[in-house]
């Protein structure tokens, strides 16, 4: 009995020792965020309390100076865009690849199969060379197309539901006189609202939070993303960490609803995404 | 359907010796049509795959047997010379042992994960709160918890305050020497990860029966023996998936040590050393050929997880 007791003052010690190692970090932040400069110079610390918890001058500065403006439109820009090209590119080829056989359909999905092992890290040396001849450098296609050009964990989101749609319903609509871009326009885009929501959720998350290809393919900073707007902040705010902080905190805010808002649809979204 | 319909009209009516109709050139195009129609639904994605993925790699093969630089119209063929340089030159070949850090970060997360996850499958008060708190980290913005981490680590910074809180005073620099460096910033990457390791196992180990667990406890197991004999055996192609990514992930490490330090005193990783000999020093030659190599390990690790653990998932087709 009293070892069952340690055991379980010991499982809830860990849990309340992991849960301060994420959350300390934040909250350091946070506090910092709303303190004055002339309280950061007074070196008090980075975990006292602010003098006035409704202190939102940082905001402001770093919402105006640090573009984040531009910076949220832009990023709601490209997740629009992406993300619709997304679910429609994925769910075509999942529909395609579950109910034809045609020849070289085993090529196919070989070439689906190990472009997914490739990580996109690797292959930017040449895959700029692409986008430029393009003449998407510099502009909102270039992570548009790569977004959606690079995408196969959704193909397979969307490739487990198509399977598990009927055949039937295809088949009773062929009676009908429907042909395939019927079925697929009024059958299994319709049917496929869970797996939708799941590659939106998914997919919105990585794209928000995208540095590298960003950073890379569009310099100008009237296209800065979320991620690249923060960067920036690095030049400008050098030493003013009560600044940076509340720029750390206007991104991850919309992050942290979203998260409460949807939780289980994202847990279940990236276990499905991970474990393909 | 239509088709096989129509010919065996077309057999009964030849069979009843009547005057036999021509068939009409409707069937031949539908079955073209027919052919044809899968390919129309795969054009988009397979045009993107070929343009944005294959297209790549084959150009990055290509480039890495040349000197080119990325922009002028010449360029020499240089036969291996790249990947000699690769595997000679002292400091290029450094950044491996740099993912190292990050090699040993990832055995320490795939423990914490499957610790929480184990621990969480069982009644804990507060449960979905926890799950909570430890998965959040994934959703962050890494830059802003490139941000987070240079505020953790800095000068009288979060990490210095709690220590002093505990009396311990130090005047270390936490991103100033090479180890120390490396170690920080590798944890901040289980910080980051741990949450996406931990929720997937949670998810493998709630998929096994509850009976099991009953059965077990009436056979006199305790907990220890069913984390051994019910939960280990549930969540091993999972455990598989996630060391292949964590392999994969080590060696392919990019965004936090650039955001936080740039790649300065001894940070640097393969691929940031890979993107700045691309768009820094205009050698894209060499830049191809260490990206070459990378994706080679990446793939034959793969292919090694594949081997050893063979998995009885369904496949694809």
């Amino acid at each position: 009995m009293t070892r069952r007791a340690v055991a379980r003052a010991f499982v809830y010690l860990s849990l309340i020792v992991a849960a301060v190692v994420v959350l300390l970090p934040l909250g350091a932040v946070l506090l910092t965020s709303l303190k004055s400069s002339q309280e950061m110079s007074d070196d008090s610390g980075a975990l006292t309390m602010p003098k006035d918890f409704l202190y939102f001058h940082n905001y402001v500065t770093a919402f105006q100076d640090g573009r984040m403006l531009s910076a949220f439109g832009n990023t709601a820009i490209i997740l629009l865009v992406a993300i619709a090209g997304t679910v429609l590119i994925g769910s075509m080829a999942a529909y395609a690849i579950d109910r034809f056989t045609f020849r070289l359909k085993k090529l196919v999905v070989a070439l689906f199969l190990i472009a997914a092992l490739v990580p996109g890290v690797t292959t930017q040396v040449a895959t700029f060379q692409i986008v430029n001849s393009f003449g998407m450098f510099d502009t909102l296609w270039a992570p548009i197309a790569l977004y959606m050009g690079t995408d196969i964990v959704s193909i397979y989101i969307f490739l487990q539901f198509v399977r598990s749609i009927p055949i039937s319903l295809d088949e009773s609509a062929r009676l009908d006189g429907a042909n395939a871009f019927t079925i697929y326009r009024k059958i299994i885009f319709p049917l496929l609202r869970p797996a939708i929501a799941t590659v939106v959720i998914v997919k919105g998350i990585t794209v928000y939070n995208d540095f590298y290809i960003p950073f890379l393919y569009m310099p100008s900073e009237d296209l800065g993303v979320i991620s690249t707007s923060l960067f920036r902040f690095r030049g400008p705010f050098g030493a003013h960490w009560e600044t940076i902080s509340a720029g750390a905190v206007l991104v991850i805010l919309p992050t942290l609803i979203v998260f409460l808002l949807l939780q289980r649809f994202i847990y279940n979204g990236f276990m499905r995404g991970a474990t393909k | 359907m239509t088709d096989t319909t129509e010919k065996a009209a077309f057999r009964a009516a030849a069979r009843d010796g009547a005057a036999v109709p021509q068939p009409p050139p409707a069937p031949r195009r539908a079955r073209l049509w027919r052919g044809l129609t899968p390919w129309l639904f795969l054009i988009a994605p397979l045009a993107l795959l070929i343009i944005f993925t294959y297209a790549p790699i084959a150009n990055m093969v290509a480039y890495s047997f040349t000197d080119w630089d990325g922009v002028s119209p010449e360029l020499h063929y240089t036969g291996t010379g790249n990947y000699t340089e690769l595997f000679t030159r002292e400091d290029l070949f450094q950044v491996f042992f740099v993912s190292g850090y990050y090699l040993v970060a990832s055995a320490v997360q795939i423990a914490a994960a499957l610790y929480f996850a184990t621990i969480l499958s069982f009644n804990v008060r507060f449960r979905n709160f926890f799950k909570g708190v430890l998965f959040f980290p994934y959703l962050i913005n890494g830059v802003a918890i490139g941000f987070v981490f240079l505020y953790f680590f800095q000068d009288g910074g979060t990490l210095d305050t709690v220590l002093g809180l505990f009396g311990y005073h130090s005047d270390h620099a936490w991103l100033g020497t090479s180890t120390s460096a490396n170690v920080s910033l590798a944890g901040v990457s289980v910080w980051r990860y741990m949450g996406l390791n931990f929720v997937l196992f949670l998810g493998a180990i709630q998929s096994i029966p509850g009976e099991l667990y009953e059965a077990s406890e009436l056979d006199g197991a305790n907990r220890w023996h069913q984390f051994r004999y019910i939960i280990a055996p549930g969540i091993k192609p999972v455990l598989s998936l996630t060391v292949i990514l964590s392999i994969s992930g080590s060696l392919s490490v990019f965004e936090i040590p650039y955001i936080m330090t740039g790649g300065a005193t001894g940070t640097e990783t393969f691929v940031i050393q890979t993107v700045k000999l691309a768009f820094q020093f205009n050698k894209t030659g060499l830049a191809s050929a260490a990206a070459v190599v990378l994706l080679l390990i990446i793939l034959a690790v793969t292919w090694l997880q594949r081997r050893l653990v063979p998995d009885d998932r369904v496949d694809l087709v």
